[in-house]
C-alpha cells in the first residue's frame, strides 16, 4: 500500500511539474504568463486528437507541445509586441484556451484514449520496493526529472541561462550590452507554452486516457503557486510538486480509512497548504529578494 | 397614431414569419442541456432520448436544443429565448434550471414546461427524475458476489440526498447477498474532475477495496479498475468501452419513454403538469449491459430486476438500522417517497461518516 501511494503522488505531481518548470523559465526571462491553466487545456485537447487520430502516442506529445506554444506565441506577441498588460493577456489566454479546447474537442468527448505503456527497465524495475517506483513509471515521470535537471543546468551553468536571467534582472542592461530582450523572452514564453501543453497531454493521455472540457481542473493554477513557493528554483519545484500531490493523495486516503474529518475540509487542504508555504516563504525576504526576477512583470520598450 | 400601427405592424409581420410557418402544424420540442450534447454522460443521454422522440414522431414533431447552459441567469436567458422562438414544450435538464423554469413559465403559459431533478411544479411546468437507487441495489447485490475482499469503494460528488440514497441502496443491495460486506466512501466534492476521480479510486483500491462505485460523472475510475484489474460499474452511460474487462453494469438513464409519453400527451391535447418519478418499472433507471460476471450472478441481477419491476421487492423496506444503530425504517414498513427524498443517515455497516 505505501509503494502505491508514493507511486500515486509521483503521478499525481507530474502535471504539475512539467506546467510550472515551462513558467519558471518564462518568469526567470521577467514574463508573467497567467495563461498556463488555457494552455494546458489547448495542449490536453490536441494530444489526445492527436494520438487517437494517429495512434501514435508520440505525435500526440507533438502535437501538444505544439499546441501549447501556439497558444504561448499568442500571448508573446500581444503582451511583449505589443507591450500589453501581462496579467490581463495571461488571464485572457486561460478563458481563450478553455474555450478553444472545448471547441477542438467537441468531436473526442466519450472516446477511450491511446494507453501509453509503462516503461520498465529491465533488471531494475523487478527490484523489491524501488523496482516498479523508480523504474517502472510512465515516460513522462522520467520526462519530467531529466526536464527539471536540464533546466536547472541551463539557468545556472550555460551562457543562454545566464542571459535569460540578465534579461528577467535587469533588461534595459541586458538591452544596453545587445541582448535581444524581445528575443529572449519569447524564446522563454515558447517554452513555457511547450511545457504546459505537455502537462496537459499529460493529464488526456496518461492521467486519464479521455479527453473532456476543464479537464485541467485549476492544475495551471497550482503551477503558478508553485513557482513562487519554489522561489524561482527548480529543485524546490520537484519539492513543491510533490508536496501538493502528497497532500492532495493523503487527503482521500485519510476519508478511505474513515478519519471523521469532513471531507470539505480535506478538499481543501492541498490549497491551504499551498497558501501556507507561500506566506511562510514570502515573509523570509532575502530568500525571496535573491532569486526573484527583478523586473518580473514589466514589460520592457527599448529607447533606441 | 398611424406610424405606430405600421411599427407594431411590422413587429407582428415578423413574428409572424419567425414561428408563425413552422408553429402552426408541427410541435416544436426544445431542450436545454447543461453540458455538451456529446459529454458522454448526463447531456447525452437527455439528447439520444430527444433523436428517439424524432424518430418515433417524424414530421409531426421538430426539435430544438441549446448546450453548454450555465445554471442561474444564463439558464433564463436560454430558456426565455427558445420560449420565443414558438418552442410548444421545453425541457430543463438540471436541478439549477428550476427556478428559471418557473419563472419564464409564468412569462409564457401557452408553453408546456418539463423540469428534471426539481420539486417546483406550476400548471405548465411538470417534474420528473429517476430512482436510480433502484439500480444501486442491484449493483450492490453484484459487488457483493463479486468481491473477493468484500470491500467496495464508493466515490461521491456531494452530500445530497440522492447521493446518499444511493449509497444506502447500494449497501442494502449488497447486504442482502453478504451481511458482513463493508463500502468505504471518499468524497471529492466536484461532479467532475477526472484527475480527482481517478485518484480516489487509486487510493481505494490501494486500501483494499477491489469494486470501484461513483456518484461523479467521468469515467476516470473506470479506467483506473482497468489498469489495476478489478471491477466497477459506470454511471449515466454505458461506459464499457472506458474498461472493456473492468465493467460490471452501468447505470444508464433512459429518458425515451417518459419522453415519448409527455410529447404524445402535448400531441393528443391530454397534456397535464404532472410528478414523475420513475424507476426500473418503467424503463427509465436501467442496468446495462450486464458484462464480465458468471452467470449465476447475471442471474441474480435479473431476477431482482424482475422483482423490483413487478412491486415484489422494495429497496427502502424495513427491517433497516440506522448506521448508529436505531431504527432507520420499522419492520415491514415502507419509507415513502418525501422522507426518501430528503434522506440524509447511513444504514448500518457503512465505513464512513456523512457530512452534514
Amino acid at each position: 500500500m505505501f509503494e502505491g501511494i508514493l507511486l500515486t503522488i509521483i503521478t499525481a505531481a507530474t502535471p504539475l511539474l512539467f506546467a510550472a518548470i515551462g513558467e519558471l523559465v518564462a518568469e526567470r526571462s521577467g514574463v508573467l504568463n497567467l495563461g498556463v491553466e488555457g494552455m494546458m487545456a489547448v495542449g490536453a485537447v490536441c494530444g489526445f486528437a492527436a494520438s487517437n487520430l494517429t495512434g501514435n502516442p508520440l505525435l500526440g506529445v507533438l502535437a501538444a507541445m505544439i499546441a501549447g506554444m501556439l497558444a504561448a506565441s499568442l500571448f508573446g506577441i500581444v503582451a511583449l509586441f505589443f507591450v500589453a498588460n501581462q496579467n490581463a493577456t495571461g488571464v485572457a489566454l486561460t478563458l481563450f484556451g478553455l474555450g478553444l479546447s472545448g471547441l477542438i474537442g467537441s468531436a473526442f468527448v466519450g472516446v477511450p484514449g491511446v494507453p501509453i505503456p509503462k516503461v520498465y527497465i529491465p533488471g531494475l524495475s523487478e527490484l523489491p520496493v524501488v523496482g516498479t517506483l523508480v523504474f517502472g513509471q510512465d515516460p513522462f515521470v522520467y520526462g519530467a526529472i531529466l526536464l527539471t535537471i536540464a533546466t536547472w543546468w541551463f539557468i545556472f551553468k550555460t551562457r543562454g541561462g545566464l542571459i535569460l536571467r540578465a534579461v528577467g534582472d535587469n533588461a534595459a542592461s541586458a538591452h544596453a550590452l545587445g541582448f535581444s530582450v524581445f528575443r529572449t523572452r519569447f524564446l522563454a514564453v515558447l517554452f513555457g507554452g511547450a511545457c504546459a501543453g505537455i502537462a496537459g497531454a499529460y493529464l488526456s493521455m496518461v492521467y486519464t486516457p479521455q479527453w473532456t472540457q476543464a479537464m485541467t481542473a485549476g492544475r495551471g493554477w497550482i503551477a503558478l503557486a508553485l513557482v513562487v513557493f519554489a522561489s524561482w528554483l527548480p529543485g524546490r519545484l520537484v519539492i513543491g510538486a510533490l508536496l501538493f500531490g502528497a497532500v492532495s493523495i493523503l487527503q482521500l486516503h485519510a476519508q478511505a480509512l474513515g478519519i471523521g474529518i469532513p471531507s470539505q475540509f480535506l478538499s481543501m487542504l492541498p490549497y491551504i497548504v499551498t497558501v501556507i508555504a507561500l506566506v511562510l516563504i514570502s515573509r523570509n525576504r532575502a530568500l525571496l529578494s535573491v532569486n526573484t526576477p527583478a523586473t518580473l512583470g514589466r514589460p520592457f520598450v527599448p529607447d533606441t | 397614431m398611424k406610424k405606430y400601427l405600421a411599427v407594431i405592424g411590422a413587429f407582428a409581420l415578423i413574428a409572424g414569419l419567425a414561428t408563425g410557418a413552422s408553429a402552426a402544424d408541427k410541435l416544436k420540442v426544445c431542450f436545454v442541456y447543461t453540458g455538451p450534447h456529446n459529454d458522454g454522460g448526463w447531456s447525452q443521454q437527455h439528447d439520444t432520448a430527444r433523436l428517439a422522440l424524432e424518430a418515433k414522431f417524424g414530421d409531426k414533431i421538430e426539435t430544438a436544443y441549446v448546450e453548454n447552459v450555465a445554471e442561474g441567469p444564463d439558464a433564463e436567458r436560454a430558456i426565455e429565448r427558445l420560449a420565443r422562438s414558438g418552442c410548444g414544450m421545453i425541457f430543463t435538464t438540471s436541478f439549477g434550471f428550476m427556478d428559471p423554469t418557473i419563472k419564464i413559465a409564468k412569462k409564457f403559459p401557452k408553453v408546456k414546461f418539463e423540469h428534471d431533478a426539481g420539486y417546483k411544479m406550476a400548471d405548465n411546468v411538470s417534474i420528473y427524475n429517476m430512482r436510480w437507487y433502484e439500480g444501486r441495489y442491484v449493483q450492490g447485490q453484484i459487488a457483493a458476489k463479486m468481491s473477493k475482499t468484500g470491500v467496495a469503494g464508493y466515490i461521491v460528488s456531494f452530500p445530497i440526498p440522492e447521493v446518499v440514497m444511493g449509497i444506502d441502496a447500494f449497501m442494502l443491495g449488497a447486504q442482502s447477498v453478504n451481511p458482513d460486506f463493508k463500502v468505504k466512501v471518499v468524497w471529492v466534492n466536484t461532479w467532475f474532475d477526472p484527475g480527482k476521480e481517478a485518484d480516489a479510486a487509486k487510493a481505494l483500491i490501494d486500501q483494499g477495496v477491489d469494486i470501484i462505485v461513483q456518484h461523479t460523472d467521468s469515467p476516470a475510475a473506470m479506467q483506473i479498475a482497468e489498469e489495476r484489474g478489478l471491477h466497477a460499474f459506470g454511471q449515466s452511460a454505458d461506459m464499457s468501452k472506458f474498461g472493456p474487462k473492468a465493467h460490471l453494469a452501468s447505470l444508464v438513464d433512459n429518458w425515451t419513454p417518459y419522453y415519448i409519453d409527455r410529447v404524445q400527451a402535448a400531441l393528443d391535447g391530454t397534456w397535464k403538469s404532472t410528478d414523475t418519478w420513475g424507476g426500473i418499472k418503467s424503463g427509465m433507471v436501467e442496468l446495462q449491459p450486464l458484462t464480465n460476471m458468471p452467470d449465476d450472478v447475471k442471474a441474480l441481477a435479473e431476477s431482482t430486476m424482475e422483482k423490483i419491476k413487478s412491486g415484489e421487492l422494495q429497496v427502502f423496506k424495513g427491517p433497516i438500522t440506522k448506521q448508529d444503530g436505531s431504527v432507520g425504517v420499522a419492520d415491514g414498513a415502507v419509507m415513502d417517497d418525501k422522507t426518501l427524498s430528503g434522506l440524509n443517515w447511513y444504514v448500518k455497516g457503512i465505513d464512513d461518516k456523512l457530512p452534514q
